[in-house]
């Protein structure tokens, strides 16, 4: 499992000690590889093609199955299979999740460590710019950036990531402002140390803590932000499936079938959770003072 | 549950050249009690009430409730009838009409209705200022091509020789020119009341029709009030109609059930349609119409492949109608040809392409395509859209043929459709064609003809075909009421010249359900009238007035 | 304090020009042609030339960005292309039903927050609390369509507790508020719970305990109005997260609010609307964040302010 591999690199062994007893941790990094699990397997745990209509998957006057002994979860509006079609959207969450969480992480640690560090003009240019963008209502934003570039899986992540990565940078940016007034960041100096140095091996290391919770529960944001853009219809496109765009294609029959809401929502949900919990978890380990703070 | 295909008797209208004297008391209900609300709902919000500027599913017909034109339609069919014109008289060579009007007709504000106001009314709408996507309907009146390029701002050819008389000329005959004066596009505004509100117009309504308009919460409600002064004695049956806005059609129809709502502005939607049809007496309220709509593929001839036209009758021959229907529950009927079944001048028994994906492969390998090819589908969005793309898009893999769907907002895939090089495949679902008027020429100028076939044009398959252009001209100019069969026939001939050259996929024609509430009246077809579409609200009523 | 709402005031109207700025560049770039809309299928190429000159679309970028801006200052929004009513019209008509759903939702939140985080921080390490603080992952983790949806389907359509959307009276707001709240409510709870627990901690705390006063009213009187503070100046953030969802809420829930407003525009690429509900969003935004900080300050000026 990646996230058990790249653990005792990035954390003290003591802090993988203590995120081990959390019990709701623990439980939500098995939800997280569940979702890998399913997402990597879909093609062997399912006998069925995620974008297969089937004759025998709609009912003789054309409406979806009911979860039943053919089709585990039932069938959509076009006689696909939902269980498959839910496994395969799992790669779509994951991947968008995680490709537009890393790019949003990426932007706003760039913008926040160099507001950060180097203050000034450029400091307060890059921060104001911060504030713009937040100023956004971000749902609006990524709505319209969706309409003006054809939806694809890449597009709609780097759209996500454009509406994403502020609240990462506002948070590194007030870390690294404080750090930089430290001694002993003086002290490296004088010592000539020049400033790309001291970013990689002095202020970088102690924001780690800091960007690995963000990035963690911004996987979550990442994650219902997809699904939601794909529930209004500016998501991935069709036929590849992502738990919005189930039940963006299916909610006019959420009466006659719920299951095609209920299914594919309790995956969303899920996944979210997952990463909260982890996220949750790992900001408690890893820096108490931040605890139960927004 | 009662089926209405609407015949056209398009016929027997124009085959007159002169309409006996009002006939307004002779289509009144004898069962119709007069008094009562009703309550419509729609999804989305009205945007104007201009009938100069209206051309929306949902202000189409409230906006004929509350103006009127030249020519009106038999309620519940596509014949014409005069409407503020008592009679008319045609010239010989077809090109002048003499309107005379009704006498004694009044605005919704007392004031009597004269020929000025019809001028006034023709001259707004083809005025550039007033942005009508209705002004070109109006080309063929002398004197448009002054006004609409700016130089004038009245039309020469609308003449006012006395209060009760209108003269039109036309520049070339024009067989549906009555049709054009029966539009929303062509009813008579009060000068007076356009002044005072100024670009706001749209925000009130000052007309000579049926209902007033009594109040507008924007997002929320629309409340229409009887209009006592009404010229057609008897009418309307009812006291005022209720639109309430913002409502999903599935609300709208347990609000049905609940007995909060008499008719659903957005019909039946697909999820209860079962559940209701179960139900006897759910069903015997339902009622089912035709519509003067086809769903089509449009096949971009200046695309590569599509530039074959043995590619393009593989296509044809690719697409299972009858599975498609089947993803909109069976409410439409699969299509052969351009024009919708109960269209004047529908060629019956054509078959059109059969479905064979088998002959569809060798037609295809035998055009060099063996393999097959790889393309792309252009859709709008919004459900049920993308659910028809991804079935044609299963089809098309049947016989190799590789589509990546780009399903976009409607006006991204109008841009795209409208440029030469961008969409090989556009499914026209959600900005299909529904007829404006019910003629076999409105199908097809703006989608089929080579005018439309420009840049920012409609005709997303950039077909052009001249010999069927010259033929379309020919047939409209045949005004002369005896030539009615042989236009008819020439229009057929148009529209089998284009299905030789296959530039479309003609895939369904959408039928209409819609429901009534148990103490709805009127006759069926009334709830699913094709020119007052959907509703004809004039015509119904209540049966539980005091 | 004056200086510091002046300097921010400042600071609004630049951060609100750089949103006209960039939301009118973006719509600019919109593969679709809002003239083609307007003028209708039937249009000749002169109308639609007429048209596009009529509302000034032909002109270079800067100067219909100039134009709007010369406009917008002045209190013109424009008009709507589709429409031709005033946008400043049509958002004033709906900008009340989206309040009073976002006041819905502030008090939901509220309310459950609240609740939920006091229980949690006196049963502190129980099952209850345990329970509780599951609830509002599953909160912050729920989609608001997901949540609207079930809701609908369980309140309104099965049990007909609830009109099924709408607008109009009181039962209609309550699952709207109920759905947009929740995800607040999540964040609410977690917060109470810690700042009750650190509040609960505190000297003043067990000098009143120990003068012999009820634990209800210690509770109510001492412990409740502390704790409460950080998150009364957390409300106004709430706005920014709102004026996304309104847009979701409002179309799962059939609410005539300017989130229906907008998310229509945009299908139709009615570029004024868009712009106009943007800026005012922007607008709420911006507003919002202010009062948060100012109520930070004043709550507890130990909390820094971010």
């Amino acid at each position: 499992m990646a996230f058990a591999e790249a653990t005792p690199a990035l954390l003290p062994p003591t802090v993988w000690q203590r995120l081990k007893k959390r019990k709701l941790a623990l439980f939500g990094m098995a939800l997280i590889a569940l979702t890998i699990f399913g997402a990597l397997f879909a093609p062997y745990l399912t006998p069925y093609e995620p974008n297969d209509q089937m004759f025998d998957g709609l009912t003789m006057q054309g409406a979806p199955m009911a979860p039943g002994a053919q089709f585990a979860l039932g069938t959509d509006l076009l006689g696909r299979d939902l269980l498959t079609r839910i496994l395969y959207g799992a790669r779509t969450s994951l991947i968008i999740g995680v490709l537009a969480n890393g790019v949003a992480l990426i932007i706003g640690t760039f913008i926040g460590v160099t507001a950060g560090y180097f203050g000034g003009i450029w400091g307060n240019i890059l921060m104001r710019f911060t504030d713009l963008m937040m100023a956004f209502p971000a749902l609006l934003l990524a709505i319209c950036l969706a309409a003006i570039f054809q939806p694809s899986l890449w597009i709609v992540a780097m759209v996500i990531a454009t509406v994403n990565w502020v609240q990462t940078a506002r948070v590194l940016y007030a870390e690294t402002a404080s750090l930089s007034q430290r001694e002993f960041i003086a002290a490296e100096r004088t010592l000539g140390a020049g400033n790309v140095r001291i970013l990689f091996k002095h202020i970088l290391p102690h924001l780690t803590p800091t960007i690995i919770v963000w990035g963690t529960l911004g996987i979550s944001t990442t994650v219902l932000l997809e699904a939601t853009l794909s529930f209004l219809g500016v998501g991935v496109q069709p036929p590849t499936p992502s738990w919005g765009n189930i039940i963006f294609e299916n909610q006019t029959y959420f009466q006659a079938a719920p299951w095609l809401v209920f299914f594919p929502g309790v995956a969303i949900v899920t996944l979210a959770l997952a990463f909260n919990l982890v996220g949750d978890a790992l900001r408690d380990v890893l820096d108490p003072t931040q605890r139960g703070r927004a | 549950m009662k089926k209405l295909l609407t015949t056209s008797a398009l016929v027997a209208a124009i085959a007159l050249p002169q309409i006996a004297a009002a006939d307004a008391h002779s289509d009144l209900d004898p069962n119709a009690k007069s008094g009562g609300n009703i309550t419509v709902t729609y999804k989305d919000d009205v945007a104007t009430l201009d009938p100069a500027i209206g051309y929306d599913w949902q202000n189409w017909s409230m906006i004929k409730s509350l103006y009127d034109g030249l020519m009106d339609y038999e309620p519940g069919t596509t014949e014409l009838r005069p409407g503020l014109a008592e009679s008319y008289d045609i010239s010989e060579d077809g090109k002048v009409f003499t309107f005379k009007l009704r006498e004694g007709v009044k605005f919704h504000n007392g004031r009597v209705m004269t020929a000025d106001d019809v001028k006034y009314s023709l001259d707004r709408v083809t005025n550039p200022a007033t942005q009508s996507p209705g002004a070109g309907f109006f080309g063929s009146i002398e004197g448009y091509d002054a006004v609409s390029s700016g130089e004038a701002t009245e039309l020469s050819g609308v003449k006012v020789l006395d209060e009760q008389t209108v003269e039109i000329t036309l520049s070339r005959p024009d067989a549906t020119f009555l049709h054009v004066m029966g539009l929303n596009f062509a009813s008579v505004v009060a000068k007076e009341a356009v002044e005072a509100a100024g670009a706001d117009f749209g925000k009130t309504a000052m007309g000579t029709g049926a209902f007033k308009l009594a109040d507008w919460t924007i997002g929320q409600k629309l409340v229409f009030e009887k209009n006592q002064d009404y010229w057609r004695e008897g009418l309307p049956y009812l006291d005022s109609v209720t639109f309430e806005v913002g409502q999903e059609p599935i609300v709208a129809l347990l609000r049905l059930q609940n007995g909060e709502v008499d008719v659903p502005g957005d019909g039946i939607p697909p999820a209860k349609f079962q559940e209701v049809m179960g139900d006897p007496e759910q069903a015997a309220r339902v009622i089912e119409g035709g519509q003067l709509h086809t769903g089509y593929i449009t096949l971009n001839v200046k695309m590569a492949p599509f530039d074959n036209v043995d590619v393009r009758k593989a296509v044809n021959m690719a697409i299972n109608k009858e599975r498609i229907t089947q993803v909109i529950n069976g409410r439409a009927v699969p299509a052969t040809q351009p024009l919708p079944p109960s269209m004047p001048g529908y060629t019956e028994g054509y078959e059109g392409y059969p479905y064979d994906p088998e002959a569809a492969k060798a037609l295809l390998a035998e055009a060099g395509f063996s393999d097959g090819f790889e393309t792309e589908l252009f859709v709008m969005n919004t459900d049920p859209n993308p659910r028809i793309a991804q079935a044609i898009q299963q089809d098309l893999s049947k016989i190799g043929v590789k589509a990546t769907i780009q399903s976009l907002a409607q006006a991204s895939v109008i841009a795209a459709g409208g440029e030469a090089d961008q969409a090989p495949m556009i499914w026209s679902g959600g900005m299909a064609w529904i007829a404006d008027f019910p003629d076999a020429s409105n199908f097809y100028g703006p989608i089929l003809g080579c005018d439309g076939a420009v840049q920012g044009g409609w005709n997303w398959s950039w077909y052009c075909n001249a010999d069927a252009d010259a033929m379309a001209v020919k047939a409209d100019s045949m005004t002369d009421p005896a030539m009615v069969d042989e236009r008819l026939k020439m229009w057929s001939d148009v529209y089998m010249a284009v299905m030789e050259d296959a530039p479309w996929v003609p895939v369904f024609n959408e039928q209409r359900y819609t429901m009534k509430s148990e103490r709805m009246g009127g006759d069926d077809k009334l709830y699913v009238d094709p020119v007052s579409i959907p509703v004809n609200y004039d015509y119904v009523y209540v049966n539980d007035v005091q | 304090m004056l200086a510091f709402i002046t300097k921010r005031l400042i600071q609004s109207c630049l951060i609100l020009l750089g949103v006209s700025f960039i939301t009118f560049a973006l719509l600019y770039l919109f593969p679709a042609d809002p003239v083609r809309q307007i003028a209708g299928r039937s249009a000749t190429p002169e109308t639609v030339a007429n048209i596009r000159a009529q509302l000034g679309l032909d002109q270079p970028f800067i100067i219909q960005y100039a134009r709007y801006l010369g406009n917008l200052l002045q209190g013109d929004l424009g008009r709507s292309y589709l429409q031709k009513t005033e946008v400043s019209t049509l958002i004033a008509a709906r900008l009340p039903a989206s309040l009073l759903l976002m006041l819905g939702a502030i008090v939901c939140e509220l309310i459950l927050g609240i609740t939920m985080g006091v229980v949690a921080a006196l049963r502190r390490g129980t099952a209850t609390d345990n329970t509780l603080m599951m609830a509002s992952f599953i909160g912050v983790s729920a989609p608001q369509f997901v949540v609207g949806l079930l809701m609908l389907y369980v309140f309104a359509v099965q049990l007909h507790w609830f009109p099924i959307g709408g607008y109009g009276t009181f039962a209609h707001l309550v699952l709207p508020s109920i759905t947009l709240g929740i995800l607040g409510s999540g964040w609410y709870s977690r917060m109470m719970r810690s700042s009750m627990i650190d509040v609960l901690r505190q000297d003043f705390i067990r000098t009143a305990r120990a003068k012999g006063l009820s634990r209800i009213r210690v509770l109510m009187r001492h412990a409740l109005p502390n704790a409460v503070l950080p998150i009364i100046a957390m409300i106004g953030i709430d706005v920014g997260i709102f004026m996304g969802g309104i847009v979701v809420v409002e179309s799962v829930f059939g609410w005539p609010g300017i989130g229906q407003l907008a998310w229509q525009a945009i299908q139709r690429v009615d570029i004024p609307i868009i712009m106009g509900v943007t800026l005012v969003s922007a607008c709420a935004i911006v507003i919002g964040n202010l009062v948060a900080d100012i109520a930070s300050l004043f709550a507890d000026p130990r909390i820094k302010v971010r």
